[in-house]
Formats: structure tokens, sequence, C-alpha cells
């Protein structure tokens, strides 16, 4: 038997694809895309974007917000975070949130927001977002999930850090009609939940830990800063006796988490931490930062003064910058740093690109928690 | 006009450093007022004005589809035209100028825009921008005097190619797109030599602008034409109508801008050294507005507001009309004239002096009387100055 290669027909591309290019020179300089969204910006293929569907208080200041996701949402895992863009002052502001539900039967993602004194998202959100705005959204992300195999945790969450965890135990209890829905899966578990809020009023979701806590499900130690004094970890192994058998996964203040990390690995323990907030530890210098390379920013040069991030210097200056966290964390608004100097905000610690010695491509820094340190050249 | 440094009345000569320097300051003070309350109604504003522009042109397209029949021919048509109008003046204008930066919205940034004109941002933006707002009415900097084809100052020097000008102003007012793309690629110029024009960067970005023409041609003169199936003519012809209408459109309200009686040009050597008070006032003196209607004022990507333009660049075209006031109150409390004027009569000054200065300056004329010597700007007095003085 003699193989022949079989007849290949030059590639004709596909119909679809036809149609797809014949309006995309239909509608140059624009994409089909900039008129599609007019219609439905939430359509497959689009941009991730979400309608705010309802938003209801749970606490003086703090709210639930329930979104629609846009068709291509891919879902998540409770415990995880969604970046999201808000017009603030018709200025796009974008932060990370804890999602606070598993994935829902409607299909929609809540999210819970305390607002912060002074914050400029959080407060935006709590009091003034309304039903039907149109918001940006990112895929799901984030590594404070629950291992799906089962064992004893103990959750420790501290003012509004209990909403990835409020996430996870509702997945792993739903709460029905007629009360809280006993699922295999959850059998496997064992949680206890050490909530630390200023006053019992603050506390978001307590309802819902008691619940939980009277079915039976989990076990509730509720702290209060003004009724019980300050959280001391020391006390940790009081207040929950068979604290060598669990991991923990704590959710809160730096200082707490901190604290935590340091009583853990003094004993041997799990501890998985989320941080929803960074601290601004030393003050850089400050000095020019240059865009070179092939984006739009590219030839722009920004006064950058050491204790403003790059990040935030730079869209000041109209800079069009990734970012995402905008604290950190995601590695959104990592450009490379072809030469100079940066320090990080959070830790002070300087990172330096000399040309000629770094890597050709520069060395990759956070802009959003890096300040000059000096002249800088950044490829944008 | 002459340039401002060679005129007999010198119309800033009352004008002490001080003066200028206090005109800035308060020029600023206006400009922060504006920053200070930029904010969600003004974002709402341009995401309405482009949602409807995309609306209205698609609606336009969609009735053109059957543009075979007169009266769908003429309501596309005049939508469309619209339609282009807005998204030339009142949005890609102003966005490609990043007045809409601050939203830090992608989708509508200085740096992401692409425009429904022949010529690519890019190159829009450095020829407009970067030379035309910085170097405004400065006679060799500033080829938006005449745009390289016209002599429309009497310091431009007259060469015989200026007699038929009126000619050329036509031509590029019905092509003004073409026009504006081969002034973006400094065409006159970059051709007239061998070397110009095996340029490597030269040929760059004409085969970008090549490409940008092919598309947009594409677009209005194929692929619309076709979808109208019998239609196909008429459709074409709509099109062309609609660009064509766009084309004068845009020509007429520009010429306003700049060529007017009573804008001032300026010597090449007088911005050297230039405060921020020299600037806006060089911006002051170099512009024009038109008085109309707001439904005018829109149509004009709200550049009818010429002056304050050109005085704040980056801020928010729907705020122009509302700091006019405040403006045109600092000219008259500096003795300096607010060049305005009716479309049509502004339109015709512009005209007027394209057809008087393709001629030579003092032709058919007695000469005039001998310019004097410079007039100072100022701050830069010369020894002839004082003598002058
Ligand atoms: C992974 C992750 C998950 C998060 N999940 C949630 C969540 O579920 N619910 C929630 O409410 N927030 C959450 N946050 C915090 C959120 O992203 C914002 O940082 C917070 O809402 C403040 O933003 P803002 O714009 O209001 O404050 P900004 O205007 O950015 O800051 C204003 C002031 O508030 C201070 N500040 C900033 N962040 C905090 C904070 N977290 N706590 C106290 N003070 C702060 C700043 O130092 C500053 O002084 C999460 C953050 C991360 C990184
Ligand atoms: S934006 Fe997240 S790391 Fe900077």
């Amino acid at each position: 038997m003699s193989l022949t290669a079989p007849s290949t027909r030059p590639d004709r591309p596909s119909l679809r694809r036809r149609l797809v290019r014949l309006a995309e020179r239909a509608t140059t300089p624009l994409l089909p895309a900039d008129y599609l969204d007019l219609f439905d910006p939430l359509r497959p293929g689009a941009d991730l974007r979400g309608r705010i569907v309802e938003v209801h208080p749970e606490t003086a200041d703090a709210a639930t917000i329930v979104i629609r996701p846009g068709a291509d949402w891919a879902g998540h895992v409770p415990g995880q975070y969604v970046r999201i863009g808000v017009d603030v002052d018709g200025i796009r502001q974008w932060r990370a949130y804890s999602l606070t539900h598993g994935p829902r039967p409607d299909g929609f993602i809540s999210i819970t927001v305390k607002a912060v004194p002074g914050g400029l998202v959080s407060t935006h959100l709590v009091r003034e977002s309304r039903p039907g705005t149109l918001v940006h959204l990112e895929q799901a992300q984030g590594e404070f999930v629950l291992p799906t195999d089962g064992g004893k945790f103990l959750f420790v969450t501290a003012g509004s850090g209990v909403t990835p965890v409020i996430g996870m135990l509702r997945n792993l209890y739903p709460v029905a009609d007629g009360g809280v829905v006993r699922l295999a899966r959850a059998a496997a578990y064992d949680i206890v939940v050490l909530h630390v809020a200023p006053s019992e009023p603050d506390s978001i979701f307590i309802d819902n830990l008691r619940a939980l806590d009277a079915a039976g499900l989990i076990r509730l130690v509720a702290r209060y800063d003004d009724e019980h004094g300050v959280l001391d970890v020391a006390d940790l192994e009081t207040l929950v006796p068979d604290l060598h058998e669990r991991s923990t996964l704590a959710c809160g203040p730096g200082g707490l988490l901190d604290a935590l990390q340091d009583h853990h690995d003094a004993r041997g323990l799990d501890l998985l931490t989320e941080q929803f907030r960074v601290t601004t530890l030393v003050v850089g210098e400050g000095g020019t930062v240059d865009f070179t390379g092939s984006s739009s920013g590219a030839g722009t040069t920004v006064d950058a003064d050491g204790a403003t991030p790059i990040l935030d210097a730079a869209e000041a200056a109209g800079v069009l910058m990734p970012s995402g966290c905008r604290m950190g964390i995601c590695f959104g608004c990592v450009l490379p740093l072809k030469e100079g100097a940066v320090r990080d905000l959070r830790t002070g610690a300087v990172t330096t690109a000399t040309p000629g010695e770094t890597e050709g491509s520069g060395v990759p820094i956070q802009t959003c928690i890096s300040a000059a340190a000096g002249a800088c050249v950044i490829d944008h | 006009m002459t340039v401002l440094q060679k005129k007999a009345h010198n119309p800033i000569g009352h004008l002490t450093p001080e003066d200028i320097e206090q005109l800035g300051v308060e020029l600023d003070a206006i400009r922060q007022s504006v920053i200070d309350t930029r904010g969600a109604d003004d974002a709402a504003y341009i995401r309405k004005v482009i949602d409807a522009q995309r609306k209205l042109e698609l609606g336009s397209r969609a009735i053109l589809l059957i543009s075979m029949f007169p009266p769908a021919w003429v309501v596309g048509t005049a939508g469309l035209a619209v339609a282009k109008i807005i998204e030339n003046m009142e949005i890609g204008h102003n966005v490609m100028h990043g007045q809409w930066d601050w939203m830090r919205d992608p989708k509508i940034h200085s740096t992401t825009w692409e425009w429904d004109n022949a010529s690519p941002s890019e190159q829009w933006k450095h020829s407009h921008n970067e030379l035309h707002h910085t170097y405004t009415n400065v006679i060799g900097k500033d080829n938006d005097l005449g745009y390289g084809i016209m002599r429309v100052d009497e310091d431009q020097r007259w060469v015989p190619f200026y007699t038929a000008q009126p000619l050329w102003n036509f031509v590029n007012a019905c092509f003004f797109e073409y026009g504006i793309a081969a002034y973006d690629l400094e065409l006159g110029k970059n051709l007239a030599t061998k070397e110009r024009r095996n340029d490597p960067e030269f040929r760059a970005r004409a085969k970008v602008t090549l490409k940008k023409i092919r598309n947009q041609m594409t677009k209005d003169y194929v692929i619309h034409p076709l979808v109208s199936g019998p239609s196909f003519l008429n459709t074409l012809a709509a099109n062309a109508t609609a660009n064509l209408i766009r084309n004068l459109w845009t020509h007429s309200v520009i010429m306003c801008g700049h060529f007017p009686e009573g804008v001032e040009t300026f010597e090449r050597k007088s911005i050297v050294g230039e405060t921020r008070g020299e600037w806006y006032l060089r911006q002051m003196l170099g512009s024009a507005n038109i008085s109309g209607s707001k439904a005018m004022h829109f149509m004009t990507g709200n550049l009818s507001f010429q002056i304050e333009h050109h005085l704040f660049p980056d801020l928010p075209s729907n705020r122009y009309q509302q700091i006019a006031p405040q403006v045109q109150a600092l000219f008259e409390k500096y003795g300096l004239t607010y060049t305005t004027g009716s479309l049509p009569r502004q339109v015709a000054s512009a005209w007027k002096k394209v057809i008087r200065l393709s001629l030579p300056n003092n032709f058919g004329r007695k000469a005039r009387a001998k310019v004097l010597p410079m007039l100072p700007v100022p701050t830069r007095r010369t020894v002839d100055d004082a003598a002058a003085a």
C-alpha cells in the first residue's frame, strides 16, 4: 500500500473569519466591537465587564455589590478575588475585592466592600454605586483558597478580611429557604472561625457566621476590641485549643498577619495569608522617569517624587499604564526598568538596572509600589 | 497682517513684563478651576457624544443600504456627513489632544484613538499637537500658516506660485483630509530631494499613511457600496458626498481659527526664551473665535472657541464655552482684542486674505508708508527699540 499525501487545497479562511474581516473593513478605523459594545457590552468576545444588579448594605459602612459578569467570565474558586475597574468622579480606578460567594446558580458574582475612611473606591462603591452601572472586570485570581480534600482549619478574619472566608463558607454550607444545606462534600471539613473586629456592630457577616455556628457547622470565636481588648496572638491556644491540628488561613491587616506568621513559624504550623493593604515604610528620593519603547507613552518624561509610586506619577502625567491591584500583589503593573534605581515603598529595598550589566530586556519592576530613587528609564 | 513685531501700532506695547506674567497667573487659575471640577459629568458627556455619534453613523449607513431611493439617499448622506464631522471634530480632534486622558479609559485615550480621516492619528498628533500648538502663528515654524501651499501673511515671501492660491485653497478644502495627510507627512519638503524621498523614516511613515488611506477608501467606496447591492453607485456617491461635506466644513472651521483679519503672527526669534505668560499671550492674539449657536459650536468640535482651545488645548472641549466669558474678561482687562465673528463673516475674512495675499504685498496699491522698525515685545528690548521708544 502506498501512502499519498492527501491533496491539500490552499487554506481558505473559514466563512466566519471572512465575515469578521468584512466587518472590520466596514468599520475601520474602529472595530466591529466598538459598535457592538453600544448595544451589548456583556456579550461573548467583549472586553470583560459586568453590570451591577444589586447593592445592599451589610453594616453602616459596608455593602455587598452583586454583579452580572460578562459572558466570558470564567468562574472562580471561593476565596479568590476579582480586580474591578470603577469610574470614580469620571476616572477609572482599579481595585481588588474578594468574591463573597461560591459560584451562584444565577451566574452573578458578589463582592463586599468596606468603606475605608478617605478611601476613594471603597467609599464610592458603598455609598454611590447604583444598579445598572457598568464596571470593568478581570478574571478571578488568587491562591487564598481551601484545599478541596477537606481537613481541619482555623480561619482568622479581621475586619473586612472576613470577605474571602465568607465566600468559602457559603460555598461549603449554602443557605436555602429551609436553612443551611448539609452537603456531602462539606462533611470532610472541620472549621473554626476566629473573627476579630473593632466592635460587634462593625462586623460584616456576623449573622451568617452565627447561623453556621448555631447549626453546628463551624465553631465561631468572636473577639471584639471594645469588649475583649485587642487580640493577642499568644492567646490563640486558649481560644482554639486544638490549634496544632489545624491549618490556618488568615486575612486581615498586616500587623495581625505578621504576628500570626511569627507565632505559627515558632510552632511549625501551616499558615496561608491574604493581605488587603500594604504599608508604606520608606520614602525614596525621587527622580525623573523616562519612558522608552513602543507604547503610546514612549517618549514621555515624568517627574516622580520619592513617596509616589511610579504608576501614580506616570498616570498623573497622562501615560497609559498597565495596572491591577495597585498594591503590589498582582503584578499587573510590571514593566522593565532599563536603567536607574527604584525603591520598594513597602520594604525600602532598592532595585537597580545598569545598562550592559543587567539583562538586556531590563529588570521587571512593579510600578505601583516602586518609587523613583534617582533617574530611571522604563521600557513601555 | 504683518508679524506683530513689525506693526506700526504694537497691540501689546502697553503691557509690561509684569502684566504679562500676571496674565499668565490669571489664566493658570482659570485652567485650575476646570481641572478641579472635572468629573463624572464631563465623562458622561463625552461618552454620550461617542455613543450618539456611532449610532448616527450606523443608522445613516443602514439607511444608505437602500440609497437608490432618493429620500433615503438624502437622509443617509446628511446623517453620515454629520456623523463624520462630529467624529473628526468634537471627538477625534479633542480626544487626540488628550482632553479625555484624565479618565484613564483606554478606549477614549489620546494614545489609542484612531480617527475617520486619511491622516493616521500618530502623525496628526505630531504635526498638530506638538508643532502647531507649540509654535502657533510663528512664521517659519508653524506650518499651519498656509499649510505650505498658501501665503496667508504679508511676511511670507511672495512667489508666483501663490497667484493661484485661491484655487489651491478650494481644492484643498474639497480634499481636506488628504491635504492634512500630505501635510502631516510634510510631503512638499520630503519629496523635494532624492535623499529625503529615500529616507527610511519618511518611507515608513508614508507607508502607514497609504495603508490608512487604502482602508478608508475601501470602507467608503468599496465595502459599503457593495453591501448596498443594487444601490452600489448611489451609496458610493453618498459616501463621497458625505466626505466632501465633512472636508468643506472642517476646512472652513479651521480657516476661521487663525486666518481671519485681526489675528496676529509672530517672528521666529520673538519666541526664543518665551515665558509661560508670553506663550499664553501669543495664543490669545494668534487665534480667532466663531460666534454662533450651541449647535454650531458643537459641530465645530468647540473649535469655535479657538482662543480658549489654544490657551488650554488639553481641557475638555465641553468646558470651553463655560470659561469663555472669563477669558474674554481678561482680554478686556489687559486691553487686548478678542477676535471673534459669525461663521460667514470669519470664513469670508479668511478667504479675502487668501485672495489678497495671492498677489505681492503692494500690488496695485501705492507703496505703503515705510514700515516702522520692529516694535518691541516688551520683554526683549533691543537697542533699536529703545531708540524708537
Ligand atoms: C487581594 C485583595 C482582596 C481585597 N478584598 C477586599 C474585600 O473583599 N473587601 C474590601 O473592602 N476590600 C478589599 N480589598 C482592599 C481593596 O482593594 C481596597 O484597597 C480598599 O477598598 C481601599 O481602596 P480605596 O480606593 O477606598 O482606598 P484608597 O483611596 O486607595 O486609600 C485611601 C486610604 O485608605 C487606606 N487604605 C487602603 N486600603 C485599605 C484597607 N484595605 N484597609 C484600610 N485602609 C486602607 C490607604 O492607606 C489610604 O490612606 C482587597 C485587597 C486585595 C489586595
Ligand atoms: S498593580 Fe499589582 S503589582 Fe502593581
